[in-house]
């Protein structure tokens, strides 16, 4: 048993309690309004909560073609079954973007962009970005291909030159007690935690997002460098390994 | 008679001058009255009639063509995301949830320090809740021994997604003592990141068992989901049945 639980109080504690209570009330208010409810990233701030480039979650994986990388991207959660998947789209002025670190400083050297345009997603890269950072432009003379957006109904999968693109509605990949955890966050479930084996329940498993996810040969995507737990975390036997992360970026 | 050559030489001026002013009057361009023709090239290199791009669209030239779409303008980011979870668990405010969103991952330096505090804030809550002075229950070290300046750090300056080229993907693999070498659909990446913030140094510490809150695990797995699927590796999506 943990020391904690047995600790005796005495009338100095009591009043220390109290202190800290108000600072740590006080402290929490704001935190506790933000968490309203959400994914791994979804709806994870106020600006850009329900909008066209809410991102709710990012995947990057070995394919299984070992050779390859995979990227998902899931972006516009929280999508009920029926209508609301069926009339969710994709926006033609957000641009979705992979970006890959091959050198170590975490940032772009490789972009992978994705927007739509009609039916169908239009993919380009990998390739050198014109620029890194916050803005972008459309690398139009990289090369291109295209997917048409699948449906609830057909899946459409766009396979060229190597590389596997799709986009469209999808279950919910995540899975988590976002609910508790909200509970937890807010001081809500203590001293308990999460709940016991049984009474949990994934907030995402009755749920559709949209999807992007593209499959890319290593040969594209240059030499991985250290990995960054190697000389941050100091773990080591690591395998090198690029640093990848999605963006959504809107047409001013 | 030199009245006469007199009157006839101011004659002569008259009408030269008046001749001379009508040579400029139809030089004035008004003369067409109104068939002006505009020439539209489909092949003159640019934009003009009622084309919809360069030399193509329109009533007169043949439709654009895919690669003649428009992709012009700057775009400006407004949501990213590398690890899962980080900024919903570590972000302190709204406010500080919105900066993270719009900012550069290389640029992050200034969360640490509200990472840091929010994780403290964690163990506060239930400091509190088990009348024990906030003072006195504290992170620490986790499983790699990271304490709570270098945990941070981790979390906030390099939050992005470390995916190996030469495998194998894992979020966290105990056996193979794998870490952050990608992230599969099925890796159950929050149970880990909450092991990382409430187990301590073997990962066990408040994990509910011994009259401790249960915190190393939502006791949420995939349920039914299905992640052996081929590209794009996801379910088909749920429909009301």
């Amino acid at each position: 048993m943990e020391n904690f639980i047995v600790v005796n109080l005495n009338n100095y504690y009591k009043t220390m309690k109290k202190t800290k209570l108000l600072t740590i009330i006080g402290g929490f208010s704001l935190l506790l309004l933000s968490f309203i409810f959400m994914s791994l990233d979804h709806i994870d701030a106020t600006n850009v909560a329900g909008t066209s480039s809410d991102i709710a979650d990012f995947f990057a994986f070995e394919g299984d073609n070992p050779d390859n990388t995979v990227f998902v991207a899931t972006i516009q959660g929280i999508l009920a079954p029926g209508v609301v998947t069926e009339n969710a789209s994709f926006d033609e002025n957000v641009l979705i973007e992979f970006n890959i670190d091959n050198t170590g400083d975490f940032i772009e050297d490789l972009v992978i962009q994705a927007i739509k345009r009609g039916d169908s997603i239009y993919f380009f890269g990998p390739v050198i970005p014109n620029q890194t950072g916050l803005e972008s432009d459309v690398i139009t003379s990289a090369p291109n291909h295209i997917v048409q957006i699948s449906t609830t109904e057909e899946t459409f999968i766009t396979n060229e030159d190597g590389m596997s693109f799709f986009a469209g509605p999808r279950r919910d990949p995540s899975y988590f007690d976002f609910n508790r955890f909200i509970d937890i966050a807010n001081g809500d479930a203590a001293p308990e935690g999460f709940y016991p084996p049984g009474e949990s329940t994934d907030f995402f498993v009755g749920l559709n997002v949209l999807a992007i996810a593209v499959e890319v040969p290593n040969s594209l995507l240059g030499n991985a460098p250290q990995h960054i737990l190697e000389s941050q975390g100091t773990i080591s036997g690591l395998p090198p390994a690029y640093n990848v992360w999605v963006s959504t970026k809107r047409k001013e | 008679m030199k009245n006469y050559k007199n009157k006839s030489y101011k004659l002569t001026v008259f009408v030269v001058l008046l001749l001379t002013a009508l040579i400029f009057v139809q030089c004035k361009d008004d003369d067409d009255n109104g068939n002006v023709i505009d020439v539209i090239s489909c092949n003159d290199g640019i934009q003009n009639g009622d084309e919809d791009g360069i030399d193509c669209g329109g009533s007169i030239c043949s439709p654009c063509e895919d690669n003649q779409l428009n992709f012009d303008g700057n775009f400006v980011q407004e949501d990213i995301a590398g690890r899962p979870g980080v900024n919903i668990i570590f972000g302190i405010t709204d406010l500080s949830k919105n900066n993270y969103n719009v900012s550069e991952v290389a640029n992050r330096t200034i969360f640490q320090e509200d990472f840091q505090e929010v994780l403290e804030h964690y163990y506060d809550i239930y400091a509190i809740s088990l009348d024990i002075p906030v003072d006195e229950l504290n992170y620490e070290n986790n499983i790699f021994d990271w304490n709570a300046g270098t945990f941070t750090t981790i979390m906030s300056n390099y939050d992005a997604l470390q995916v190996a080229p030469d495998g194998p993907t894992t979020y966290y693999n105990a056996t193979n003592n794998l870490v952050f070498t990608g992230r599969y659909l099925s890796d159950d990446v929050m149970d880990f990141t909450l092991k990382l913030i409430f187990g301590g140094a073997d990962g066990t510490r408040f994990d509910g068992n011994n009259s401790t809150p249960q915190l190393t695990t939502d006791d949420v797995g995939l349920g039914d989901r299905d992640f052996t699927l081929s590209f794009p590796y996801l379910e088909v999506p749920l429909t009301l049945e």
